[in-house]
């Protein structure tokens, strides 16, 4: 056992470093501190150049155009993202659907769908959960009937609603699980479809959520034809997809590098923030209440870091991610969440003004702090997390029986 | 002992209960938040002349009904319970607070038209680098000739697009953050030199950013002594945090029944997920949230005269600004994706419940200014 960074390790450190400062696109960070809605553009701006470098598969396998880094040094890159406040790449294609394709796919879905979403040259949304079929996801009725067409070739037909669908304005495929048998357990009767948005029959319609964000979306599909050929893994075995899929979604959403970054800017923000109180004026991280909060936080991050590199660990020795990985799910978001709760109380009076309400071409100075904006829609969205992925009560069951064996 | 209200009271109760929701319902409510005034004058009238309720802390000589902190309490709960944006906080019970408190000529001449729904007021108190401490002020009135100029910024004032008058404070004399040296204006909104930036705020309300600059008043602007009016602010601020613990009081009994509703409804796993124990348990938690809201905004309301008056306040907002973090996070955790949606009512508690958290002094605000202040 061992902590420190070997001399190689170092070494890839500084490279990252070096390359985040040399190539991070400054015009996407001047929108993202400024709490600007990115465009499809703005997203696929650094994966297109971590693309070119070769390091947008950071998990992925070297023979499907991943980095094969170790874990060591994907927990590096992550680290030095979060510093460089670099935003990290989108999952779905990434960290969702392309370990699906990779593990479960034909060679012919390999070759087709893998290296365009290393290149990011399709945007991938992911069309699981229902207005039914939420925390009991194998509940969807999204429904799709197998035919043979006129050509002689077989396909599905699919009708249903997906819900809460991240991005899917920006979508060009969509990876879906649909209803295959409706005469078996709900868990026997679901396949996994990769679905092109520009289908006929695809409507997608925006749901915007607390902060004002268009962030998730309702997709309709009416009489959708998809190509057997689109199916990954077996009719009737999506089920496994998925579950495959939502273990590997989970270590991702532990963000410990991105929370280490937010607790210093709390920090940052405690320091600037003056903490009036009777005839005392001193920065907010000397008031003992809030820096007791700040403390206690930074322990918990340390807590789940040191869980998620001992997760990493067994990863890399052989296991796959396993149902431990829910702890890191439920502690990730928690953190998360907190950070919003500390950013929010920090900015006192100016976490009340509607940042996306100043006027059309209103270019004085804004109100409050920069840091304030996005304070109090931030903590609202970032509700999401125990929602999302598995809400964290589905997490705690799944602990409970796979873990504590109940 | 008597918890009991009277039939005065209750009739109060039952009819602002009826009328918001005969007529404010949400949809309603979203459609003045997002019309260009942000705000529905018709309610204002009607709260006015249907209800009479912009009286109800007022004495009858003044046209008013006669009541107190425990009408503001009342009609806060429903306001609550409604997600009522229009400015009765800030208006009547803090507005009729100070000119009650303080009588003479400008109470004479103002509450009769707060009553009759003429004048709408905003509090501009706090400053930006003064976060709660309401006698953290760089605003300043000098004297001039027989008034006063006022120079200075006042942060994120609720209502002032609306208002009529503004109540300012600011610093006749004293050191930023000294106790002596604070004086009380009522200034006509729309006064040359004062300028403001308007903005929605995120639960929903407009405020301003609002810039003094030379503005001129004269002596009878004046409420309360010169230099000696931190004791009313203290005063005035206190009953309206008791206010808007009844507020959240409201608010979180409607999320608490939001999400009982929701989940008899919501099926997963092939049944009502309000049979989960674990939703239930958190249900539980929360109704208990909700009736020591209710309890502890009673105890600051009828303790609000006593000379331990703060200790108690602060006890309440403490004990609530918890409470409501608890019980809208639950609300939305319960709700699932649907609970971070704009189109649904259970959002919008959320939101109001976040900003009355830190209204007036956030929890640990509260229990700082409550250990000062306990035995």
């Amino acid at each position: 056992m061992d902590l420190n960074f070997s001399a190689d390790d170092l070494a890839f450190q500084q490279e990252v470093r070096t390359f985040l400062a040399d190539h991070y696109p400054a015009g996407l960070k001047a929108k993202f501190d400024e709490g600007e809605e990115l465009s499809k553009e703005d997203f696929l701006s650094w994966h297109k150049v971590l693309a070119a470098k070769g390091w947008a598969g950071i998990a992925w396998p070297v023979e499907y155009g991943g980095t094969g880094w170790t874990s060591v040094q994907r927990y590096i890159f992550a680290e030095e993202s979060a510093r460089a406040d670099a935003m990290r790449l989108l999952p779905f294609g990434l960290n969702m659907v392309g370990p699906v394709i990779y593990t479960f796919g034909t060679p012919e879905q390999k070759a087709k769908y893998l290296p365009r979403i290393l290149s990011g040259d399709d945007w991938w949304c992911q069309g699981y959960s229902e207005p039914g079929a939420g925390s009991d996801l194998a509940s969807l009725r999204t429904k799709a009937e197998r035919f043979t067409g006129d050509d002689g070739k077989e396909y599905y037909r699919v009708n249903g609603q997906k819900t809460w669908t991240t991005l899917a304005q920006h979508a060009d495929m969509i990876f879906a699980l649909v209803r295959t048998d409706a005469t078996v357990k709900p868990q026997e009767g679901i396949s996994f479809l990769l679905i092109d948005m520009k289908t006929p029959g695809i409507t997608v319609r925006p749901i915007i959520t607390l902060g004002g964000e268009h962030e998730v979306n309702e997709v309709w599909f009416e009489d959708v034809i998809v190509p057997v050929e689109n199916r990954v893994f077996h009719e009737n075995k999506g089920w496994t997809c998925a579950k495959f899929l939502l273990a590997h979604e989970r270590t991702g959403i532990a963000g410990v590098a991105a929370s280490k970054r937010g607790v210093e800017r709390i920090k940052t923000i405690a320091r600037t923030e003056i903490d009036s109180f009777g005839d005392e004026a001193q920065p907010l991280i000397a008031n003992p209440f809030f820096k007791r909060k700040v403390a206690e936080l930074e322990i918990d991050l340390t807590a789940l870091e040191f869980t998620e590199l001992r997760t990493l660990a067994g990863e890399s020795s052989g296991k796959g991610p396993g149902p431990e990985s829910s702890l890191l799910k439920i502690k990730g978001t928690e953190i998360q969440q907190r950070i919003t709760e500390l950013a929010l109380e920090a900015v006192g009076h100016y976490g009340a003004p509607y940042f996306r309400g100043f006027g059309e071409g209103d270019n004085e100075h804004p109100i409050g702090p920069d840091y304030a904006h996005r304070a109090a829609p931030t903590y609202f969205n970032v509700r999401k997390t125990s929602i999302y992925g598995g809400s964290n009560e589905i997490q705690r069951n799944i602990i409970a029986k796979m873990v504590l064996g109940l | 002992m008597d918890f009991n209200f009277t039939d005065e009271q209750t009739m109060l109760r039952d009819s602002v209960a009826r009328y918001l929701s005969d007529t404010y319902t949400f949809d309603a409510r979203m459609a003045a938040v997002h019309g260009e005034a942000g705000w529905n004058p018709h309610v204002w009238k009607a709260f006015a002349e249907e209800l009479g309720i912009l009286g109800a802390p007022f004495a009858e000589d003044h046209g008013g009904l006669g009541g107190g902190a425990i009408e503001n309490m009342i009609v806060m709960e429903e306001i609550g319970k409604a997600l009522v944006i229009e400015p009765y906080l800030q208006t009547v019970v803090i507005g009729g607070g100070f000119l009650k408190a303080a009588g003479g000529a400008l109470a004479e001449a103002v509450i009769p038209k707060i009553i009759d729904g003429s004048a709408i007021i905003a509090f501009a108190y706090a400053e930006p680098q003064g976060r709660y401490n309401l006698a953290d002020l760089r605003t300043t009135a000098k004297k001039d000739g027989g008034g006063y100029v006022l120079n200075g910024h006042k942060a994120v004032v609720y209502a002032a697009p609306w208002a009529t008058h503004l109540i300012v404070t600011a610093r006749t004399g004293g050191s930023v953050r000294e106790r002596g040296g604070v004086s009380v204006f009522l200034i006509a909104a729309d006064a040359p030199g004062i300028t403001r930036r308007d903005y929605p705020t995120v639960d929903g309300a407009r405020a301003s950013e609002v810039y003094f600059e030379n503005v001129a008043v004269g002596a009878d602007a004046l409420i309360g002594a010169e230099g000696e009016g931190l004791p009313l602010v203290e005063r005035v601020v206190d009953e309206a945090t008791a206010a808007v613990c009844a507020e959240a009081s409201g608010v979180v009994r409607k999320l608490h029944e939001g999400t009982l509703d929701y989940s008899r409804q919501r099926k997963q796993f092939g049944k009502s997920i309000g049979e989960f124990q674990v939703l239930q348990h958190r249900m539980v938690d929360m109704f208990m949230e909700v009736e020591q809201a209710v309890s502890m905004t009673l105890m600051a309301t009828l303790r609000i005269d006593e000379h331990d008056r703060s200790k108690h306040v602060s006890a309440a907002k403490n004990k609530i600004a918890r409470g409501a973090r608890f019980v809208g996070q639950s609300a939305v955790q319960i709700h699932g994706g649907i609970g971070i949606s704009n189109e649904l009512a259970i959002g919008h508690y959320f939101k109001r419940a976040t900003m009355i958290e830190s209204q007036f002094g956030d929890a640990d605000f509260h229990l700082r200014r409550f250990e000062t202040l306990m035995d």
